[in-house]
C-alpha cells in the first residue's frame, strides 16, 4: 500500500502549482484552472486521509468541494464570458476599473 | 423692611432697549429705533425720579436683594442694589444727562449710517452704567465696570472702517485693562482678609481697624490698588492716554461717556469705597497728587491742541483731576459735587461743540472756524454759558464746585496749600484754554472752507450741502439748552452747602471730622473769601489772555510759540508721552510678541509639534501605502507568503 505521505507530497505539490499559476499567469481562464487545481489538490489529501483512517467523512468532505467548485465554474465561466464581451480581453492587469 | 423699590428697574429698562434695537433694530425705520431708545432710556429716567421722590422715606442704605449669584462656602456674592445718597446723584446724572445725549443723539446722528446699532450700544452703556452705580457689592461693580469700558470700545470704535477709530478703541480697551488688573487685586485682598465683597459688610469689617498712619498696610494697598483702576477709567496719570483718542468716537458718545458719565466711573468708586481710603492716609494723599498732577499737565496740553474735541478732552482729563484731588484731601462730597456740575458743563460743552461741528461740515480743527457766533446763534449762546461754567465764573456751577475744590484743598486736615496752588494755575490755564476755543470758534472772521470742502470730512456729514455754517435742528438743540440751564442753576444746589448736608451721611467719619476741625476757625470764612476772589481773578486772567491773544494780537501767538521753541514742541506733542509709552511698553510688547511668542513659541514649538506629527504620519503611511497596489495578485501573493512563513514555522516547529 502506498504511504499516505505520498499522497501528501503530491497534494502539496498540486496545491503549489495552483498557487504559482494562479500568482504568475494573466489571462482569467489559466487563473481559474489554478483554483479548480489547488482545490484539487486539497480534495487529494482529504481521500488520501479517508482511506488512510477509514473514515468517510473525508470523501462526503470531498463531494461538497466538487459541488461548490462545479457551482462555482458555473458563477466564473459565466462571469469571464461578460468580461470577454465587454473588455474584449482575459488579461487582469487590464480589467482594472476598480483600482484607483 | 421697606417695600421693594424694584430697583433693577433702572438698569434693565435701557438693556431692554439694547436688545430690542439691537436684534430688531436694523428692520426698524429711523424713526422707531429712536423712539424705542429714548422710550427705555427716558423710563430708567422716570423710575429714577420716582426714587428719588421716595426717597426720604426710605431707610438708608436701603438694598434690594435680586438674586444669588455665587455661593462658595462662606463666601457670597448676591445680585443686589445698594442705594444711597450717593447712588441717587449718580443715577439722577446718569440718567438725566444720559437721556438728554440720547435726545440730541437723534439729531446728531439722524444721517449716519448704523443708527440702530448706534442707540443699541448706547443703550448698552447706560445699563452698565446704571450696573456700576447701583451695584451693592464689588463684584456686581466690576460688571458694570466691565461693561462700560466694552460699551465704550464699541462706540469708539463707532467708524470702524476708519483705521484711528479702531485703533482708539482699541487703545481705550487695552488701557483700561491695565487699570482693571488694579481693581482685580484689589478685590482679591478684599475676599481674602474681609471674607466678602458686599459694600456693608467690607465697610464694617474695615471701620474698627487702625488708621495706617505710616508704613505699607493691607488697607494702603487695596486703596492704591482701587486708585490703579480708578486711574484707568477716570483717566489719571499715567493711564490718561486712551481718553484723547477716545475722540474718534461720534461727539454724543464723547459727551455721554468720555465727559459726564463713565469716566467719573473712578471718581464714584473712590468715593464709594471712602472708608478705605480714610484709613490709609497715604493712599489718599497719592490720590490727591495723581489728581493734581493731572490736573495741571493735562491743563498743559489743552492749551496747544487745535481739534476742538481733543481741547475738550484735555480739559475733561484736567477736570477728572480736581475731581481726585477733592477725594485725595477726603473731600469726597466736594468731588461728587463737581462730578455732578462738570457731567452738566462738559456734556453741555461737548454736545454744543457738536452742534459746532455739525455746522461746518464735520470740520473740527478750529483755525478753520471763527465767526461762527452769527451763524449759530443758539450753540454759542450755550456753549458761551459752558464756558463761563468750566472758567468758574460766579454764578455759574463750576464756580461753585471748583471752588469747593480748592477750598477743601487748601483747608482740610489732609490737604495742603500746595494742593491749592497747583488748582488755582489750573483754574488759570483752564479758563484760558477754554477761552481760546471760544474766541478762535465763535469770534473773529469764517476761515473755514467752502462747500467743496467735503474731502476730508470725517464723520460722514457732507451727504447734505453746506453753504455756509447752519443752525442744528430743535431735537439738538433742546437738550443744549436743558443742559445750559443746569450749567447755570447746578452750583446753586450747594449754597450753604445742602449738597453737602445730603451726602454727609454717606461719608460719615469725614464729614464729622471736617466739622470737627472747621467749628473752631471763625476767621475761616475770610479765608475762604480770599481763595474764591484769587481762583476768580485767575479766571478772569485767563479770559482777559485768551482776549488778548485770540482776539486782539492774533500774530502773538505764534511768537510767543516761536519763543518757547521746543517746550512749545513738547505741549503741542502732548509731552511725548504716547511716544514714550510706545518705546517703553508698546514696542517691547509687540516685539517680544512677534519674535518670541509668535515665530518662536507659536510657529517653532506649537506648529511644529503639530506639522512634525502629521509629516510623520504620510511618511510612515508613504511607505505603507506601496502595500495597497491594488493588484488582486498581489495580495494573493502575500497571503501564500504569508501562508507559507506559517507552514515554515510549524514545520520547523515540528522538527525540533
Amino acid at each position: 500500500m502506498v504511504p499516505v505521505s505520498y499522497y501528501l507530497m503530491l497534494s502539496g505539490i498540486l496545491f503549489a502549482c495552483g498557487v504559482v499559476g494562479f500568482l504568475i499567469k494573466r489571462n482569467i481562464i489559466t487563473i481559474f484552472m489554478s483554483i479548480e487545481l489547488m482545490l484539487n489538490g486539497v480534495n487529494l489529501s482529504f481521500v488520501a486521509f479517508a482511506a488512510h483512517w477509514q473514515k468517510l467523512s473525508g470523501q462526503v468532505f470531498v463531494f461538497f468541494v466538487m459541488v461548490v467548485a462545479a457551482a462555482e465554474a458555473a458563477v466564473g465561466l459565466a462571469i469571464i464570458i461578460a468580461v470577454f464581451r465587454t473588455r474584449e480581453t482575459l488579461n487582469v492587469d487590464q480589467v482594472n476599473l476598480l483600482k484607483l | 423692611m421697606t417695600s421693594s423699590l424694584n430697583l433693577w428697574l433702572i438698569p434693565v429698562l435701557p438693556l431692554i432697549g439694547a436688545a430690542v434695537n439691537g436684534f430688531f433694530g436694523k428692520r426698524f425705520s429711523r424713526r422707531t429705533v429712536a423712539a424705542v431708545a429714548l422710550l427705555f432710556c427716558g423710563a430708567a429716567f422716570l423710575k429714577t425720579l420716582l426714587v428719588a421722590a421716595q426717597f426720604s422715606s426710605l431707610q438708608l442704605p436701603h438694598t434690594e436683594f435680586l438674586a444669588h449669584w455665587i455661593r462658595s462656602g462662606d463666601f457670597v456674592v448676591n445680585f443686589e442694589f445698594y442705594l444711597d445718597q450717593l447712588t441717587l446723584v449718580m443715577l439722577l446724572v446718569v440718567t438725566g444727562v444720559g437721556f438728554l445725549i440720547h435726545i440730541y443723539s437723534v439729531g446728531y446722528m439722524w444721517e449716519e449710517g448704523g443708527f440702530y446699532r448706534f442707540f443699541a450700544y448706547l443703550n448698552l452703556f447706560m445699563f452698565f452704567m446704571l450696573t456700576l452705580v447701583l451695584a451693592g457689592n464689588y463684584l456686581q461693580m466690576f460688571i458694570g465696570w466691565e461693561g462700560v469700558g466694552l460699551a465704550s470700545y464699541l462706540l469708539i470704535g463707532f467708524y470702524f472702517t476708519r483705521d484711528s477709530a479702531a485703533n482708539a478703541g482699541k487703545k481705550a480697551f487695552i488701557v483700561n485693562r491695565i487699570g482693571d488688573f488694579g481693581f482685580l487685586i484689589a478685590l482679591f485682598l478684599m475676599i481674602k482678609h474681609f471674607g466678602s465683597l458686599n459694600f456693608g459688610q467690607v465697610f464694617t469689617s474695615v471701620s474698627p481697624l487702625p488708621t495706617e498712619t505710616a508704613g505699607f498696610g493691607l488697607l494702603t494697598s487695596i486703596g492704591l490698588l482701587l486708585m490703579v483702576g480708578a486711574a484707568g477709567k477716570s483717566a489719571q496719570i499715567p493711564l490718561y492716554v486712551w481718553l484723547p483718542d477716545a475722540m474718534e468716537g461720534p461727539t454724543p458718545v464723547s459727551a455721554l461717556i468720555h465727559a459726564a458719565t463713565m469716566v467719573t466711573a473712578g471718581v464714584y468708586m473712590v468715593a464709594r469705597s471712602h472708608i478705605i481710603f480714610d484709613h490709609a492716609p497715604n493712599a489718599l494723599t497719592v490720590v490727591a497728587i495723581i489728581g493734581t498732577l493731572t490736573a495741571l499737565f493735562a491743563a498743559t496740553i489743552g492749551i496747544a491742541q487745535t481739534d476742538i474735541k481733543k481741547v475738550l478732552a484735555y480739559s475733561t482729563i484736567s477736570q477728572l483731576g480736581y475731581m481726585f484731588m477733592a477725594c485725595g484731601v477726603a473731600a469726597y462730597s466736594a468731588g461728587i459735587f463737581h462730578l455732578m456740575t462738570h457731567a452738566f458743563f462738559k456734556g453741555l460743552l461737548f454736545l454744543a461743540a457738536g452742534s459746532v461741528i455739525h455746522a461746518v461740515g464735520g470740520e473740527q480743527d478750529m483755525r478753520k472756524m471763527g465767526g461762527l457766533r452769527q451763524y449759530i446763534p443758539w450753540t454759542f449762546l450755550t456753549m458761551t454759558i459752558a464756558t463761563f461754567a468750566i472758567a468758574g465764573f460766579w454764578p455759574f456751577a463750576g464756580f461753585f464746585s471748583k471752588d469747593e475744590i480748592l477750598w477743601q484743598a487748601f483747608s482740610s486736615s489732609h490737604g495742603s496749600w500746595v494742593f491749592w496752588l497747583v488748582g488755582v494755575i489750573t483754574a488759570f490755564i483752564t479758563s484760558f484754554y477754554m477761552f481760546r476755543l471760544w474766541f478762535m470758534t465763535f469770534f473773529g472772521d469764517y476761515r473755514g472752507a467752502e462747500p467743496a470742502g467735503h474731502g476730508n470730512d470725517p464723520h460722514g456729514h457732507g451727504d447734505h450741502a453746506h453753504g455756509t455754517p447752519h443752525e442744528s435742528p430743535a431735537v439738538m438743540l433742546a437738550p443744549l439748552a436743558i443742559l445750559a440751564a443746569l450749567s447755570v442753576v447746578g452750583g446753586w444746589v450747594n449754597i450753604g452747602g445742602r449738597f453737602e448736608h445730603f451726602l454727609a451721611p454717606v461719608f460719615q467719619s469725614t464729614a464729622m471730622a471736617e466739622a470737627a476741625g472747621e467749628a473752631p476757625e471763625a476767621g475761616a470764612r475770610g479765608t475762604e473769601y480770599l481763595l474764591m476772589a484769587i481762583s476768580l481773578g485767575a479766571a478772569t486772567l485767563g479770559l482777559y489772555l485768551a482776549y488778548l491773544l485770540y482776539l486782539k494780537r492774533r500774530d502773538l501767538p505764534q511768537k510767543i510759540a516761536d519763543a518757547l521753541g521746543g517746550f512749545y514742541n513738547a505741549v503741542v506733542h502732548k509731552y511725548y508721552v504716547d511716544e514714550i509709552y510706545a518705546t517703553l511698553f508698546v514696542k517691547p510688547l509687540v516685539d517680544g510678541s512677534t519674535r518670541v511668542l509668535w515665530h518662536g513659541v507659536d510657529q517653532g514649538v506649537i506648529d511644529a509639534a503639530v506639522n512634525d506629527t502629521a509629516d510623520g504620519a504620510r511618511q510612515v503611511s508613504d511607505v505603507a501605502r506601496r502595500m495597497q497596489s491594488g493588484n488582486v495578485r498581489s495580495y494573493a501573493g502575500w497571503v501564500a507568503a504569508g501562508g507559507a512563513l506559517v507552514i515554515a514555522y510549524m514545520v520547523w516547529m515540528g522538527v525540533r
